[in-house]
């Protein structure tokens, strides 16, 4: 970090002192200065506390604990929600007097965990109970050989999920079990959070720091130091506006185009939203929230089944509204989960469904939500005397969906663009589509839809305009890059740019060719490689088309390149691992350990970015 | 003339290192179906247009993909010669690397339609696995020989077809481009071409030989017609008709279509000559800077037939003796069995616009661009008689097929697939659709500015009805359509025809000779379906009524004054219209 060098008569060091400081100082990372600028505090207020002793001092509240003992906290995110909340976690306990510092986990030092007295963990969990891109090291670490005892440590964890997916919560699970095991004391309970945790997290985050609060008293005054340091990581988004999840913006479809060819079997729409007076701002990399509403005709069909009137009055999320509202605009009415079932399952002292929700029959239970919807679960399993009201209760609140913003602000600040693939199928003789695509798909017309800008910083590109890129997007996974391309077009990066799509047909498939044909033929795309995966007998992927461009996907690697993935978790985003493991080991003349180790190394220089779902 | 001045295509030939061009990366580039712009001039020689479909056009441009980009591929087929095996080879070609349907040419040859990028290689492999090429089916140089189809004689056509293939070998260009390029080959020494040179010639060149009295490959549409000269059944040599060609541009009478001039007879002995130095002499005189004015007719038109004669006699010594008699009767098909005198039968069948495709039970074929009689199996029909045939196949001028040289023992198989898969053998069809023509137009011809073969099948039908009503059904009337003015189904050649100009909009042309040998004029501009139909009903009725004995329409229109007499193409633009409205 570049600082102006200290002055012997500007500070009250003596010359060696102001040195050894300025030398120390300039080899920090800005989130190295804030810790060490809280450290710093902490010490500090030992010393007022208990050696000077000064009146003023002398009648702070008695702390229980050490009121400079650091609260550390740390997050692991992938969409950014656990990032979100561990911050307002930081500024809440500062404003409470405690000495707290958010930590990035993919930028904490695992082998520190042993030296921390306070530990705060936000983490979600993706795909099939993993832990996020940004939590793999340090949860790899406590499960590691080399674990450290962790006997002085106090601990709680928030675990961010979504209850309709089997391993709800589990990396928040694994790091609450595991930091017991490791000898640390559980200071607050763990709370799994839901989709729809605003309230949960809310709750939470008070009763946090009231809890650290009595463990380590604390001041009543923040501590200005640990916010003033620009840079760093508690400084918000320069994207930061005054609409937010819980205050969107009203946005208007302007264009709603389907992207594929005729003849398809895919059906992805482009959709741009007018943003002009919204005053929102984003970066490349980062998400579009969008508050949904359901399918006018599935709340039709869904209290038609119920045997309800859609205008009985039922107290929703705030205050009375009727019961075609409250299923229109604020409950997921679609997806069932574990927890609905057994709320369900009270009420309908159904025996065969009580037999399903048994620990030994989780796996027909599985079965049994697979491709089916309440609807079913209704028609299944009927009530005969349920109020509207009764009904709600059961209900999580709709959840906000995310889209890779394709556009650029820079490039396009009054629109942002969109590439949503609809989703319809058909499952048990039912038609069934998504939320928010199919409304974005086909019901966005003349209405306004409520958004916000979700950042996501671990998608970003790198600071250096002339560093190389390698961005790796099959499907509507290119959504982001096409916002990387405008935004360095914008900019005139002189970088170069390499793009990776794949999709199932060249003729019909090919998202935004017009787009990448003129960026190549002006140079600003450098390189691009396409699998087209049905266009011929043997099936070719992505990832396929790296391990044939391997040695060059390597020689951009080595010359600095930042490798970029979205799309897929489940499969592609494996595939492409370890295709990309492979061309390391094979061309860095590496074992599978060595390889491994490469590119964890790149994970952790922010070289390697996931944007995977 | 300084290089400044050369059209942006002599550039391209230039640059080209004989016919490379970019081409070879342009097929490895997997981001577009497109090839290089320059590179599409280029590919024309090796026998294929870059198309797209133009009925998409506009939906994928706003769905953000290129336009579907594909291309249309002509085979060389000289005389339109194709074994059995040839052909399952070029149907089972259809299937596997173009739109699963074929169309014959008014050049006696096959067409392949949206084939994409990636399937021409595997495509020009697979055809030249049975020894078919499509060097020069296109491009400017000497393109597909035609030559009569008509099979009476059987053994003059034999040696009609072998005179076909000779100058065909003879004019086509030796660069080893596409055998590199295509068949993958490896390179081979130096390229030269002894004809052409490294800028080929200025324009496309089209050869064609008649056997009088059928004119059925329309042999004065030609830059070099050879008519054959027959006695007591021997070929003795052919008379010379230089500087046809059809294609002109709306309202531009600086270009007009032409018809070929005889300029004498020449033994077979001269004849390879004397083709070859008419070739040279386009090469070294046709227009290089104007390729609107550079077809072989205004090279003639613009110096005279006197200095051709100079030329050939300065050049080569060529003296042509006097042009022999001779006499053509129609340039139409006769279609159903005829005895070849060699004791085999041939039949003619007719192919409607020359699509050969499968029907639907909704008569549509590939996603409904194409129609045609519910549930016909046409595609499917000629493939089995191609499994049992074990005479040749002949594709006619126009775009019928001839299963030639069946053997009388044969002939009872062969009429029973005829049955089975009821294919027309004249039966089927009206005398007037047995008459009628269309070029290829939308959606996939660029240059198409209505449509063509997808809309006269609909057109002919209201007509059948004005003929029909006039009592004159079974009268062959020669109906052309194209969709632009550049004369792929020999418009000009129409006693009808129909040019287009927009959508939905023709010019209506009238009075060619019912032989081939006269061009029709404008009669209407710009006119739709229902002012075609007003048009022609009185003209038609008044035909019926006043006809002579044996009069075809196209001379029957200019002897009541309906329209005057085109003479030679360099008056195909005056006194049009009727006299009446003049």
């Amino acid at each position: 970090m570049k600082v102006t060098p200290i002055q012997e008569h500007t500070s009250p060091l003596d010359a060696q002192q102001a040195q050894q400081l300025s030398a120390l100082i300039e080899t920090l990372t800005p989130m190295q200065v804030t810790w060490i600028s809280g450290y710093l505090a902490g010490i500090n207020a030992t010393a007022v506390a208990g050696e000077v002793a000064a009146p003023a001092q002398a009648a702070a509240p008695a702390a229980q604990g050490d009121a400079s003992e650091p609260l550390t906290i740390l997050y692991g995110s992938q969409t950014g929600n656990a990032e979100d909340i561990a911050e307002t976690l930081r500024e809440r306990a500062e404003a409470a007097g405690l000495n707290a510092t958010a930590y990035d986990m993919l930028d904490y030092k695992p082998k520190d965990l042993k030296k921390e007295k306070n530990v705060v963990v936000c983490v979600s969990t993706h795909g099939e109970g993993d832990p996020p891109d940004n939590a793999e090291e340090l949860h790899a670490f406590i499960y590691g050989k080399k674990a450290p005892k962790l006997d002085g440590l106090k601990f709680s964890v928030l675990a961010f999920g979504d209850t309709s997916y089997e391993h709800f919560c589990q990396t928040g699970k694994d790091f609450d079990a595991q930091l017991e095991k490791l000898g640390g004391t559980r200071l607050t309970d763990r709370v799994d959070l839901d989709v729809d945790f605003d309230e949960a997290a809310e709750a939470w985050i008070e009763s946090t720091i009231d809890k650290y609060k009595q463990e380590l008293g604390g001041g009543e005054t923040p501590h200005p130091t640990v916010t003033a340091m620009p840079g760093a990581i508690a400084a918000p988004d320069a994207g930061t506006t005054s609409y937010s999840r819980k205050n969107p913006y009203s946005a208007e479809v302007l264009e709603n185009v389907v992207l594929n060819g005729r003849g398809s079997d895919k059906e992805v729409h482009h959709i741009e939203m007018d943003t002009e007076d919204s005053g929102l701002v984003w970066e490349p990399g980062d998400s579009l929230g969008i508050i949904p509403e359901n399918d006018p005709a599935v709340v039709e069909e869904l209290i038609a089944a119920l045997n309800l009137s859609p205008e009985e009055k039922v107290t929703g999320i705030d205050g009375e509204v009727t019961l075609q509202h409250a299923l229109t605009h604020q409950y997921e009415i679609t997806t069932l989960t574990r927890p609905l079932i057994e709320k369900y399952a009270v009420q309908a002292q159904n025996e065969s469904l009580d037999a399903l929700l048994a620990e030994d029959q989780r796996e027909a239970l599985a079965e049994y939500m697979h491709g089916r919807f309440l609807i079913d679960l209704v028609e299944d399993y009927p009530i005969a005397a349920m109020t509207g009201q009764d009904f709600v209760r059961l209900l999580r609140k709709l959840p906000p969906r995310l889209y890779s913003i394709a556009s650029s602000h820079a490039a396009n600040p009054d629109e942002i663009h969109l590439t949503v693939a609809a989703v319809r199928y058909e499952t048990f003789g039912r038609a069934r589509s998504g939320v928010a695509s199919i409304q974005l798909a086909d019901r966005s017309e003349d209405v306004k839809l409520p958004i916000y800008i979700d950042h996501n910083k671990n998608f970003k590109l790198p600071d250096n305009d002339d560093a190389p890129i390698i961005m790796i997007g099959p499907g509507t996974g290119v959504a982001p890059f096409r916002a990387f391309l405008e935004e360095r077009e914008e900019r005139e990066a002189g970088g170069d740019n390499w793009l990776f799509f794949g999709a199932q047909h060249f003729l019909t498939d090919f998202y935004y060719q017009t787009d990448w044909l003129r960026w190549r033929k002006e140079g600003l795309l450098t390189r691009m490689d396409v699998a087209f995966s049905r266009d011929q007998e043997e099936k070719i992927y992505v990832q396929d088309k790296i391990r044939a461009a391997g040695k060059e996907v390597f020689e951009w690697i080595e010359r600095g390149a930042t490798v970029y993935v979205c799309g897929d978790a489940n499969a592609m985003a494996h595939d492409v691992h370890e295709a990309l493991l492979e061309l390391i080991g094979e061309n860095a003349g590496l074992d599978a350990d060595g390889a491994a180790d490469y590119l964890k190394n790149l994970q952790k220089e922010k070289r390697y970015q996931r944007d995977v779902y | 003339m300084s290089d400044k001045e050369l059209s942006a295509v002599e550039h391209i030939k230039i640059a080209s290192n004989y016919l490379r061009g970019t081409i070879a990366q342009g097929l490895a580039d997997e981001l577009t179906g497109s090839i290089a712009e320059d590179d599409t001039q280029l590919t024309k020689f090796h026998g294929f247009y870059q198309q797209d479909d133009r009925d998409l056009r506009s939906e994928r441009k706003a769905s953000k993909l290129e336009p579907h980009y594909q291309f249309m591929l002509r085979l060389r087929l000289p005389a339109g010669v194709v074994t059995g095996q040839q052909w399952l080879k070029i149907d089972e070609l259809a299937h596997r690397y173009a739109n699963g349907t074929l169309r014959l040419t008014t050049r006696q040859t096959f067409q392949y339609h949206g084939v994409l990028k990636k399937h021409l290689r595997p495509l020009l492999q697979g055809a030249y696995e049975v020894g078919v090429d499509a060097r020069g089916a296109c491009g400017d140089v000497n393109r597909n020989v035609m030559a009569s189809a008509n099979p009476d004689l059987s053994a003059l056509h034999r040696e009609v077809h072998d005179w076909s293939v000779k100058i065909s070998e003879h004019l086509a260009w030796k660069s080893r481009a596409y055998e590199e390029i295509f068949l993958q080959q490896p390179p081979q020494g130096e390229d030269h071409e002894p004809i052409y040179g490294t800028t080929y010639l200025p324009r496309k060149f089209k050869i064609a030989i008649a056997i009088p009295p059928e004119n059925d490959v329309d042999v004065f549409a030609n830059d070099i017609g050879l008519i054959a000269i027959v006695d007591n059944d021997k070929l003795v040599g052919f008379n010379i008709a230089i500087g046809g060609g059809m294609g002109s541009t709306h309202g531009d009478e600086a270009t007009y279509p032409r018809l070929g001039s005889v300029i004498g007879f020449a033994t077979p002995e001269d004849t390879l000559e004397v083709v070859e130095e008419l070739v040279k002499i386009q090469r070294d005189h046709g227009d290089r800077v104007n390729r609107k004015h550079a077809r072989f007719k205004y090279t003639i038109d613009d110096h005279g037939l006197g200095w051709i004669h100079e030329q050939l006699d300065e050049r080569a010594g060529i003296k042509l003796k006097p042009a022999r008699e001779y006499k053509f009767e129609r340039n139409g098909d006769p279609l159903g069995w005829a005895e070849g005198d060699n004791g085999n039968w041939h039949l003619t069948l007719f192919i409607e616009n020359g699509r050969i495709a499968d029907f639907d039970d909704n008569g549509t074929a590939h996603y409904g661009q194409y129609q045609g009689p519910p549930g016909y199996k046409l595609m499917t029909a000629l493939r089995e008689l191609a499994k049992i045939h074990t005479g040749e196949f002949r594709l006619t001028g126009n775009h019928n097929v001839i299963v030639a040289n069946v053997k009388p023992e044969d002939k009872a198989a062969v009429e029973e697939l005829v049955a089975h898969y009821g294919l027309d053998d004249g039966q089927k069809y009206s005398t007037l659709r047995h008459s009628a023509m269309a070029c290829v137009a939308f959606p996939t011809c660029a240059l198409a500015m209505a449509e063509s073969e997808r809309y006269l099948p609909t057109l002919v039908t209201k007509i059948e009805k004005i003929v029909t009503d006039a009592g004159i059904k079974d009268q062959p009337i020669v109906i052309r359509m194209t969709g632009c003015p550049n004369g792929c189904a020999r418009p000009f050649l129409g006693e009808i025809g129909f040019v287009g100009k927009a959508p939905g909009k023709y010019n209506l042309y009238l009075g060619a000779g019912h032989d081939g040998a006269r061009l029709n004029k404008l009669y209407r501009e710009n006119i739709d379906e229902q002012e075609i139909l007003a048009e022609l009903t009185p003209i038609i009725e008044q035909y019926a009524a006043e006809r002579e004995a044996g009069e075809p329409f196209g001379d029957f229109v200019i002897r009541a004054g309906i329209i005057a007499e085109t003479t030679e193409g360099r008056f195909f633009h005056e006194n049009v219209g009727s006299p009446e409205a003049a």
